[in-house]
């Protein structure tokens, strides 16, 4: 039991929670001064959630891609490397596997798999260039996957426009049959939420995000090079290759995230105006979740369930939809800027070590 | 085809597109010259160029022509305020740039709709302005065939931004104010031993940079789109991040990669009327930016240093 308080009242869970906590007070404040009720907001934002299947099953196919693009941040953190570029590697996964779902001929217990290693390929791939070019010619790979975000997004829908496009359609044809993961008796329980395998997929993913860092030499080297390159390579590790590496796997996760929203949840993909966001909340997530897989699925339950609910705020007390982004950047500031919080917190801490 | 003529609309054209990007490469400039790291460009832009159109929205009546200079001021003051919690986060309170930058990048494009929502009535945008910029037409210079249309029948705030280059400029290098900044980004520690106050040097730099980049938003918002929406930025603030990168942290640099990133924007409006998308997809033009700041960095077309502490906390009395 003592084991359990600790783990409650360890830094590493209490700054989250209070940035949380502060980042729905900021909104709350933000609301009060639009003239909202931030109490019957944030209340229609759980109702919205939880009242009904469909609505649930939709929150969990929203919280699925968070959960993708939570590890693919968190990893490449894992190494030491900041992966702003997760939404770029979300949308070559969606390219690739769209492009396979469609021009690929195959029973679909060969195409859907294929369709979503393709997503994948193509996204660790894309994440491997930031490698790279960190690798090869040190490179900061902060500002070359922000570069590689807006490239992959106008890269996407020229091959979208130049292949799968017919003139003055702002969408691909529907991807094949064969090539779908819809997850279809569970859909029917949910009201037709468009449900899918990809969530299992996202979850299987977390255990291998853990088992590859913890239980594998490699792992061991991936996290050795993030906690020290200098003594790393003095071990004999080659930090170079194990950067890209990083880069790779990390960019892989979000390329499958990218898949599975193509293949389990639209069944096409439309020309992009603007980037699809999975890949900055990713970053969000992943800061939450202290760059675990337990805490990445976490944060991506409690991000899923923010921006899938803001639809209720809205419709429950008038509140525009935005604000959660409001909610949601104050939480990533708050985390960012942790001496602020233990500002917050610090005074309260004191009081309580009086008190025994 | 008149060439001249096609000639005389893409200078103008690219001194147009490049007016907000000067704005923010500058900006980003000031806050990475002090060795705090500045992605935040992006929001930055977004909050001026919704402050620039509000604040011109509310003054366009008793104000008349005089209105979007007021907007422009507001825009100004709101980027410097905006940017605060950024010079705090990671000046003050240590925290990781790119994520605090990250996070206002996040906030900007939020709070601004989501004011205009309350503002406008749950429009995604604001009412169209009736008071914008005009272009100037300098007398005399505007007659010089070719370059008098290209140049000097230009809005305001080009001549501005331009201005502003050539006083960042002697700031920087000419000015013991300009030696100080550069020497808090390259050497933090020499110039606290000198007795510089590394701190509020940063401060200030990164609260200019908020202005500045801000300016830059409401040069868009009451020139061009004379509106606010979500997408009235749309990722300029990148570009601009990745102009400053381009240009090697330098001004004059800054300017000249603004200017050719807005040759880019340009050449895509002029693709387009001459039917050229049939040979170049307009996709192509809009990745080249991106791609050339990524070939720049990977030392393919000339190499780009960065200031020696650039992103890296300065605590004082440190070592």
């Amino acid at each position: 039991m003592n084991r359990v308080i600790a783990i409650f009242t360890k830094e590493s869970f209490l700054v989250p929670v209070a940035a949380i906590i502060l980042g729905l007070l900021t909104g709350a404040i933000a609301m009060l001064a639009g003239g909202f009720n931030p109490v019957k907001a944030y209340a229609s934002l759980i109702e919205k959630v939880f009242g009904n299947a469909y609505n649930f099953g939709e929150t969990i196919r929203q919280i699925t891609p968070l959960i993708f693009t939570g590890l693919s941040v968190a990893f490449a953190f894992r190494t030491g490397l900041f992966n702003i570029g997760a939404e770029g590697q979300f949308i070559i996964g969606m390219i690739a596997s769209t492009a396979v779902g469609i021009s690929v001929d195959l029973p679909w217990y060969l195409h859907a798999p294929l369709a979503v290693l393709a997503g994948g390929l193509a996204g660790g791939l894309w994440g491997a260039i930031a490698g790279w070019l960190k690798a090869a010619r040190g490179v900061n790979e902060v500002i070359t996957t922000i570069m590689l975000n807006w490239i992959a997004l106008y890269f996407a829908n020229y091959i979208l426009k130049a292949f799968y496009v017919a003139e003055g359609q702002q969408r691909s044809d529907m991807i094949k049959d064969s090539a779908s993961i819809s997850f279809a008796w569970l859909s029917q329980m949910f009201d037709s939420a468009r449900l899918h395998w990809g969530t299992l997929l996202a979850v299987l993913a977390a255990v291998f995000f853990y088992v590859l860092l913890w239980k594998t030499k490699s792992g061991f080297e991936l996290r050795a090079v993030g906690l020290n390159p200098n003594a790393s390579e003095y071990a004999g590790m080659n930090v170079n290759r194990n950067v890209v590496n990083a880069m790779f796997v990390g960019g892989m996760f979000a390329g499958i995230g990218g898949a599975c929203e193509i293949l389990g949840v639209f069944h096409y993909q439309s020309i992009m105006a603007a980037q699809p966001g999975y890949g900055f909340d990713g970053i969000a997530v992943a800061l939450i979740g202290g760059n675990t897989p337990l805490g990445v699925v976490l944060g991506a339950i409690l991000f899923g369930i923010l921006t899938f609910g803001a639809a209720g705020m809205k419709f429950g007390a008038g509140v525009p939809v935005e604000l959660i982004r409001v909610v949601i950047s104050s939480v990533i500031f708050f985390v960012a800027a942790h001496g602020i919080v233990k500002f917050f917190i610090k005074p309260i801490w004191k009081k309580k070590e009086g008190g025994h | 085809m008149d060439w001249g003529v096609v000639l005389s609309n893409l200078l103008h054209d690219t001194i147009v597109f490049s007016t907000a990007l000067i704005f923010a490469a500058l900006g980003g400039m000031y806050s990475e010259r002090s060795g705090v790291v500045n992605i935040a460009l992006e929001g930055m832009m977004v909050i001026g160029a919704f402050t620039g159109a509000v604040v011109t929205y509310f003054a366009q009546d008793t104000f008349g022509g005089l209105a979007p200079w007021i907007g422009f001021l507001g825009a100004c003051i709101a980027g410097a305020i905006f940017a605060a919690p950024h010079a705090v986060a990671s000046i003050t309170f240590r925290a990781d740039q790119v994520v605090s930058g990250v996070a206002l990048n996040f906030l900007a494009v939020g709070l601004s709709v989501y004011l205009t929502k309350i503002i406008f009535h749950g429009a995604g945008q604001t009412t169209t302005l009736q008071q914008v910029f005009g272009k100037w037409h300098i007398p005399l210079l505007s007659d010089i065939p070719i370059l008098g249309h290209a140049i000097f029948e230009g809005y305001p705030t080009s001549y501005i931004a331009f201005a502003l280059v050539a006083f960042s400029w002697y700031l920087l290098f000419k000015t013991s104010f300009g030696l100080r900044l550069r020497a808090v980004g390259e050497h933090p520690r020499a110039a606290d031993t000198v007795g510089i106050n590394v701190k509020r040097m940063r401060y200030t730099a990164v609260l200019i940079s908020g202005a500045l980049a801000a300016m830059g938003g409401a040069t868009i918002s009451l020139t061009t789109t004379s509106n606010f929406s979500h997408n009235t930025v749309s990722g300029q603030g990148f570009i601009a991040l990745a102009a400053l990168i381009f240009g090697k942290w330098h001004p004059m640099g800054a300017m000249g990669a603004a200017l050719f990133f807005g040759v880019a924007q340009a050449i895509k409006s002029l693709v387009q009327i001459f039917g050229l998308t049939k040979y170049v997809p307009t996709e192509v033009i809009f990745m080249l930016p991106y791609v050339l700041t990524i070939l720049v960095l990977a030392g393919v077309v000339g190499r780009s240093s960065a200031p020696a502490a650039l992103g890296k906390v300065y605590e004082t009395g440190s070592r």
